[in-house]
């Protein structure tokens, strides 16, 4: 089994109407055995959220250096960090530990300067995916994949972006031993930010 | 730091904490022991890796040169094992104004190198008085740079651009090796690529007749070629110093409109309240990004 694979995780970032939403599973296992049902796996940076997937220890070392570098830059710059800018970062991060990388597979996603949604993904030693209307990392990607192409529509309202984006990822996880047990989403607005906690099987 | 810039400058003055550059192995040790311990673990049998697979770009690309400039082409999905991680990725990359590059192999690597070898050209040139970049140059800086690496950066390239000398094309393996063209292609589609060349190339082509046989031949990739597919990306480079990027030349995978004609059923339409939600709440943005005060500042433990 790939050491990607040792935790689980399904995460996915969607596009709407000046809106992007990010969901991701609540699970942390080794293995078959599940750990803890409230782990966090998707990290704010202002108006860009970032998921991570992969090897937990990983997952959470990438969101101290992320922080890191990001504050830095803030402190520095004195204006924010678009998600194009916290891409490319994050890339290059990645890139960096090109012969000895970091287990995740990240996904951004965020509102750039004129509230456009930005979405992009990454490989481990960051190639990165640019799309406009979805991207999915995790042990699920298959099922996410397929429920995504069916499911998206160009241009949903917030909150008809939550209930594709959620109904997408509990199916998927449905499928998957490794991921489940829980669900949150972040929807991004041009307002602020809507989270809501959703009722997943905890089997 | 390339030798190509003028290190005389920086000597004088050098920044007082320099930030290390280049690649990092600190993970090296680490993820050979997790290889270890799951090789330990997965001993009864199986020969699955622990090591995930990167992205590759799968792959054809092509260029050649015609009697006024030089054609590049490419097809746009980019692969994870068999899964299509990117259905309309750039793999013609930019390296200077005159000078562009096809990419092959790992997708990060093909990315990063000519994003490298780009910013190299761009200071070489304000070294210089800002004259054109030749397409020499930038084929000895990427040849250098995987050679360095002996293929463990995995880029195949196909190099091309006009400069003082004309139009050229090179094509550059991963080891570093490279070869100056007329015609050339790369990638896991070369083979159906480069059957369309041989039969159709000639000397002295004109710029339609070059974008033809391109098209042609990236097409014969994207249908015979598993790794390859979607659209066709053609770039021309004349002599006169005009390029033409042209993404999506040729679209024979375009679902859009198949997609529109289906009637989709109402149930696809997840209505307001379909999903169990436990617990809801909202927050505004805040504005202006970190502050001082933002940030919480903690004893350095001694």
């Amino acid at each position: 089994m790939s050491i990607l694979e040792y935790n689980g995780a399904a995460i996915i970032a969607m596009t709407g109407k000046d809106c992007v939403a990010i969901a991701c599973d609540t699970r942390l296992g080794a293995q078959a055995q599940t750990v803890s049902c409230d782990f966090k796996k998707v990290f704010q940076f202002g108006k860009t959220f970032v998921g991570l997937a992969g090897l937990a220890s990983d997952v959470q070392t990438m969101n101290s250096l992320l922080k890191f570098r990001k504050n830095l830059y803030e402190l520095r710059e004195e204006r924010e960090m678009t998600p194009r800018v916290l891409s490319n970062l994050l890339s290059n991060l990645l890139y960096e530990k090109r012969f000895g990388p970091y287990f995740i597979e990240p996904v951004v996603a965020g509102l750039d300067d004129d509230n456009k949604p930005f979405l992009s993904g990454m490989d481990l030693i960051g190639a990165p995916v640019y799309t406009d209307d979805f991207v999915v990392t995790g042990t699920a990607t298959a099922n996410m994949y397929g429920m995504c192409e069916t499911l998206y529509k160009k241009d949903m309202e917030p909150e008809e972006l939550f209930e594709t984006l959620s109904q997408a990822l509990l199916s998927s996880v449905d499928r998957d031993a490794l991921s489940g047990w829980g669900a949150t989403v972040h929807i991004v607005t041009k307002d602020g930010v809507m989270t809501r906690e959703l009722k997943g099987r905890m089997d | 730091m390339s030798e190509f810039t003028n290190n005389t400058v920086n000597s004088v003055k050098k920044p007082v904490e320099e930030t290390p550059s280049g690649f990092s192995f600190d993970n090296i040790h680490r993820n050979a022991m997790i290889e270890q311990m799951s090789k330990q673990q997965a001993a009864s049998g199986s020969n699955s890796s622990y090591l995930p697979q990167a992205t590759k770009t799968g792959t054809t690309i092509v260029g050649l040169v015609y009697k006024d400039g030089v054609v590049l082409g490419a097809d746009t999905r980019a692969t994870g094992g068999t899964e299509v991680a990117d259905k309309n990725c750039e793999k013609i990359h930019y390296l200077a104004p005159n000078i562009y590059c096809c990419g092959a192999g790992t997708a990060a690597d093909t990315e990063k190198t000519t994003e490298l070898i780009s910013s190299q050209l761009d200071l070489l040139r304000m070294n210089t008085e800002g004259s054109q970049s030749r397409v020499v140059t930038a084929c000895t800086m990427l040849k250098r740079m995987l050679f360095r690496y002996q293929g463990h950066v995995s880029a195949a390239l196909v190099l091309g651009g006009v400069d003082v000398d004309g139009p050229h094309v090179y094509q550059i393996y991963p080891h570093g090796s490279t070869a100056k063209l007329s015609y050339t292609t790369m990638g896991s589609g070369s083979l159906a690529a480069m059957s369309v060349f041989e039969s159709g190339y000639v000397d002295g082509m004109t710029e339609e007749e070059g974008i033809e046989l391109v098209k042609r031949a990236i097409l014969a990739g994207v249908f015979n070629d598993l790794g390859s597919g979607s659209n066709v990306d053609v770039c021309v480079i004349r002599n006169d110093g005009t390029t033409k990027m042209d993404r999506g030349a040729v679209q024979p995978n375009d679902v859009t409109p198949l997609r529109n004609a289906i009637n989709r059923s109402d149930k696809l339409n997840m209505r307001s309240g379909t999903t169990a939600v436990l617990k809801s709440s909202f927050k505004p943005h805040s504005v202006g990004g970190v502050t001082l005060a933002d940030v919480t500042v903690t004893d350095m433990e001694t």
